[in-house]
């Protein structure tokens, strides 16, 4: 019955965004309040079925219904109940239904929230947002139905992969699709302008904060994905290049350069048709992800068991939503004037080299995930594209943007001076060679590339710091008003310096985990020791444990620097009955400055253990620096002028204090 | 119009449609992505020297292969796909055909105990123990099949078990073609 | 110590992180140059039962397998290039992460240049288009510009 009416509530929420998409495209076009004020109710009632299908969905996972198909397929009395809910969106069907309640709730806080809104450009965003959700509720109702009965049902389910038992990864998914979904918005805002004919600042101004919103759930959700790999996998590696991996990363990179050029918009009303076209490409490149984990076309760790057929779906999708936007912009993107000009060396000359390298960076993941595909449907043969083809030119493509991202925020807009902005940055440049020469001359001279990587990092965290430093003024003006500038420094340059100095923790743990990690392998007997970095790992002895769903050998380590214990490590090896296949669970000590990982390998014949340890320098600072990032995402979310309406309190200029800004009605 | 308006919608036509041909490629009865053509097609057959599964007296090395068209079948007691596709090699063997086995990291009772159980269709069984014999074959996956002619040449090479399907269409007018 | 096999290693692994993590003891070789040099072939080749893993990753049979291979021919003499030939001509070039340079991959090696150099050749075009092409909006009102200025904060720094 719940799963009937989950299904029932599915058919709602299409019909609902059938009049959201609709109605006020419409109405917008025929200046109808009426038919553009239909959007608002639409976009709730939309929601409110999406989320009621989505609840009678968990109801089924929690309860173990296994007359639900995919609850059958994918679930088990046994297993934990955190997972039971985190199973609902474990598989394809489920987690489609997510995506769409994510769409559902952007497009209910943009109705609710965007009263500030020219009303035809508010009524044209949501009806091109209506427009996606019925692509993708009919996707789900004709492909991919999570309430699919199963009859007879089964007794008991077929169990939830165990590698996804964990709660670092239950939560990867929400995130993700909160990045993907939300860059629906910026497509929505982008097509809707180019239907209004007209890109100003003010657009920019209100595209924002979803777009920022969208980057820096992405950003955490592939951070987690990331650790999560780099934990439960048990060998410590935490990128793989890995087709659906890059599926993630191209909108994340377009995203980021979305971010940026929408900035030169806002503040210059130039590079609009550019920053448009990037809002298009950025979410078809989420649909592009869809599209390929769940196609059938790439073969991938990730990619959902699914078929062709909910791929030709899917292709129609991208060719109409995609398709349709980028025939919009070669039809009307032309009469958008370009504003401003500038130098080179400029504030935004510095945004364009962003952009540039970012849309470089992209295409060439874009390349290297789907030449193989490319050849293959050309009939050219197969080819592999692993790791070593992107180490080798996506890294060198991204390090101008490593030193520029510091040089950038320091320039003035139009005409920038150089000169003045490395004057202001010596002491950045300062400690970033005596870093680089410190690190040189520890490593004996012979690794030049990891003196480069940390000395690059020092120069990112340092000078993101500086210029705000400079701004407050610290050190040449009076703590009152240095204090003062604290307190009225628009948050945005709060989170600039935060997301780029993350940028520079990131370049620092990879630069240090990849150059200097230490690894010992070999066999143990209880009572052995070995030594690792400094640090003595001595093996107490493995013994059997029963878990909740599983088997499983624990082994005992214990870590000592001299004669003080650092830590009891306790890795494992599971066995889980159900699914009968085996997990190996890493055993890791985190400090701030490295990890020491243990795993626990196969027992030979003579009883003795395999045994397998890493000291990772810095590895910590890889996920530390990219949620860093998002907290400076997050800090420029709660800027003011994001909330245009929001009373402004006149500390500067008295003149304006008394007039309220005009709120669209 | 300027290039750079057209030049989008342009790409993407195009990828579009390479999505579209590689979708009608991968369909129903299509190609499966994830198998690797073999490189071995229309090669000589690799050098190899293979000992008898324990209690047996045959043993198989690449001298017993050349002369006739065969079929040379990689598998292992441990495999279920071997045992479904086993009926389909019995027929072939009562056809005429001549096949040989590939037994691969088998322990020998488990082995003689599959034969025993399913039939043997093979005139000659190497036991490849370490696997290395499979590693010259190019094998990666289990049960292969490897179509040989008689100048002793490989010219096809089936990936996974051979179904009813695949020996109508594939394997049966092949081996016919090179036996004469 | 094993000074370029770290710089190759940073390369690599900028990007793949953390080596090994299927060797066993029993199989690391006595010779550390030889081991190294083992282990760069590994991390290089594709472990073809599984799904994007080199057979240095991977603890699947047939990864180890061709482990111990590498290290056999390695042990007997074989140049680098020589032990990789040895498993491209039995598996094809799809067993390799990093594609080979040939005609069919011409394009996803010269790819990346191209496309750096399509995009500062658009760069640098519409540079000097807009340069030379004063723009052509009409100037805003006293009205509108007052509206905008609300809007933007007067256009003040960020």
């Amino acid at each position: 019955m719940i799963a009937e009416i989950g299904h029932f509530a599915i058919t709602l929420a299409l019909i609902m965004a059938l009049v959201q998409g609709i109605a006020p495209l419409v109405g917008a076009a025929r200046d109808n309040a009426a038919w553009m004020g239909l959007a608002k109710p639409a976009a709730r009632g939309q929601f409110l079925f999406t989320a009621l299908a989505f609840a009678c969905l968990t109801q089924a996972f929690v309860t173990s219904d296994f007359s639900v198909a995919i609850v059958a397929a994918n679930s088990h009395t046994l297993k934990p109940m955190l997972y039971k809910v985190s199973g609902v969106w474990g598989n394809h069907e489920g987690s489609m239904l997510m995506w769409v309640l994510i769409l559902t709730i952007f497009g209910l806080m943009v109705a609710e929230f965007g009263r500030n809104l020219p009303p035809s450009l508010h009524a044209r965003v949501l009806g091109v947002h209506g427009l996606i959700a019925v692509g993708f509720f009919a996707f789900i109702l004709f492909t991919s139905n999570p309430f699919e009965r199963l009859d007879p049902a089964l007794l008991q389910g077929q169990g939830l992969n165990p590698l996804l038992q964990d709660p670092g990864l239950a939560f990867h998914p929400p995130f993700l699709y909160l990045g993907y979904v939300g860059f629906s918005m910026a497509f929505s805002f982008a097509v809707a302008a180019l239907i209004e004919g007209r890109v100003d600042p003010a657009w920019a101004r209100w595209v924002r904060p979803w777009t920022l919103a969208a980057w820096c759930a992405l950003t955490v959700g592939i951070a987690l994905g990331s650790w999560w790999a780099y934990y439960e996998l048990g060998w410590g590696g935490w990128w793989f290049w890995d087709p659906v991996e890059n599926a993630s990363f191209m909108p994340w990179l377009a995203g980021t350069a979305l971010l940026h050029s929408s900035i030169v918009v806002e503040k210059r009303d130039a590079l609009k048709s550019w920053t448009v076209l990037l809002a298009i490409l950025t979410f078809a490149l989420s649909i592009l992800g869809t599209f390929l984990v769940r196609s059938g076309v790439l073969t991938s760790v990730h990619a959902f068991a699914t078929d062709p057929s909910r791929g030709v779906f899917i292709l129609g999708l991208l060719v109409v939503i995609v398709g349709g936007a980028l025939t919009l912009y070669m039809i009307r993107a032309p009469q958008l004037k370009g504003g401003g000009l500038f130098s080179p060396i400029s504030r935004e000359g510095a945004l364009v080299l962003n952009n540039l390298v970012l849309a470089t960076a992209t295409a060439v993941v874009f390349l290297g995930t789907l030449y193989p595909l490319a050849l293959d449907a050309v009939g050219g043969g197969k080819v592999s594209v692993g790791a070593p083809f992107f180490a080798s030119t996506f890294v060198p493509i991204m390090s101008p943007i490593l030193i520029a991202c510091v040089i950038g925020p320091t320039l003035g807009w139009k005409r920038g001076d150089l000169g003045t902005a490395l004057k202001r940055l010596r002491l950045a440049l300062l400690v970033a060679v005596v870093v680089l020469l410190a690190v040189w001359y520890m490593a004996a001279g012979n690794q030049v590339l990891s003196a480069l990587g940390l000395g690059v990092a020092a120069w990112l965290i340092v000078g993101a710091f500086i210029d705000l430093a400079g701004r407050l003024g610290v050190f040449r003006v009076s703590l009152v008003e240095s204090w003062r500038r604290t307190v009225n420094l628009p948050r945005s340059a709060w989170g600039t310096a935060f997301a780029h100095a993350g940028l520079g923790i990131f370049v620092a743990g990879v630069t240090a985990s990849s150059s200097w990690q230490t690894e010992s392998v070999q066999l143990m007997r209880a009572g052995d020791s070995v030594p690792l970095a400094g640090y003595t790992v001595t093996f107490e002895g493995a013994k059997d444990l029963k878990g909740p769903n599983y088997n499983a050998v624990r082994g005992g380590f214990t870590v000592r620097r001299g004669d003080r214990v650092i830590a009891r490590l306790k890795p494992e090896k599971r066995f889980y009955p159900a699914e009968q296949s085996q997990t190996t669970e890493a055993a890791i000590h985190t400090t701030w400055m490295a990890d020491i990982y243990t795993v626990l390998g196969d027992r030979d014949e003579s009883g003795a253990w395999t045994t397998r340890f890493y000291h990772n320098p810095l590895v910590p600072w890889i996920w530390a620096g990219v949620m860093v990032m998002a907290l400076g995402g997050g800090i420029s979310l709660t800027d003011r002028r994001l909330r245009i309406g929001a009373p402004r309190r006149a500390r500067d200029n008295p003149s304006r204090a008394a007039s309220p800004v005009p709120t669209g009605s | 119009m300027r290039l750079s308006f057209i030049l989008p919608i342009g790409i993407f036509a195009i990828l579009a449609a390479l999505f579209g041909i590689y979708l009608y490629q991968i369909g129903p009865g299509g190609k499966d992505i994830k198998q690797i053509p073999s490189v071995l097609i229309d090669k000589e057959l690799p050098e190899f020297e293979l000992p008898p599964i324990e209690g047996r007296g045959d043993g198989l090395n690449t001298s017993d292969l050349k002369g006739r068209a065969a079929l040379v079948n990689v598998f292992a007691s441990w495999c279920p796909p071997c045992r479904t596709e086993h009926p389909g090699l019995m027929q072939l063997a009562k056809e005429g055909f001549a096949l040989y086995g590939i037994n691969y990291k088998d322990k020998p009772k488990d082995a003689m105990g599959f034969l025993a159980r399913l039939g043997d269709p093979f005139k000659r069984i190497g036991a490849d123990a370490n696997g290395r014999a499979a590693i010259e074959w190019g094998v990666y996956g289990y049960p292969e099949s490897f179509i040989i002619d008689r100048t002793g040449r490989i010219r096809y090479k089936h990936i996974g078990p051979i179904m009813p399907r695949d020996l109508e269409m594939t394997i049966r007018p092949l081996l016919e073609k090179f036996s004469k | 110590m094993r000074a370029r096999a770290r710089l190759i290693l940073l390369l690599l692994a900028v990007t793949v992180a953390a080596p090994a993590m299927a060797v066993e003891p029993h199989e690391i070789l006595n010779d550390p140059a030889l081991e190294a040099r083992a282990r760069d072939i590994s991390k290089i080749l594709r472990c073809l039962v599984c799904q994007n893993q080199s057979i240095d990753d991977s603890n699947a049979g047939l990864a180890r397998d061709l482990r111990v291979i590498v290290r056999e021919r390695l042990t007997a003499g074989d140049s680098d290039d020589a032990v990789i030939a040895f498993v491209t001509s039995r598996y094809g070039d799809f067993v390799l992460l990093k594609p080979p340079f040939k005609s069919t991959t011409y394009l996803l090696w010269g790819g990346p240049g191209i496309i750096l150099l399509i995009g500062l050749v658009a760069v640098v075009v519409t540079f000097r288009r807009r340069a030379a092409q004063p723009s052509d909006a009409a100037p805003l009102t006293d009205d509108e510009m007052q509206r905008l200025e609300k809007l933007t904060d007067g256009g003040r720094d960020p």
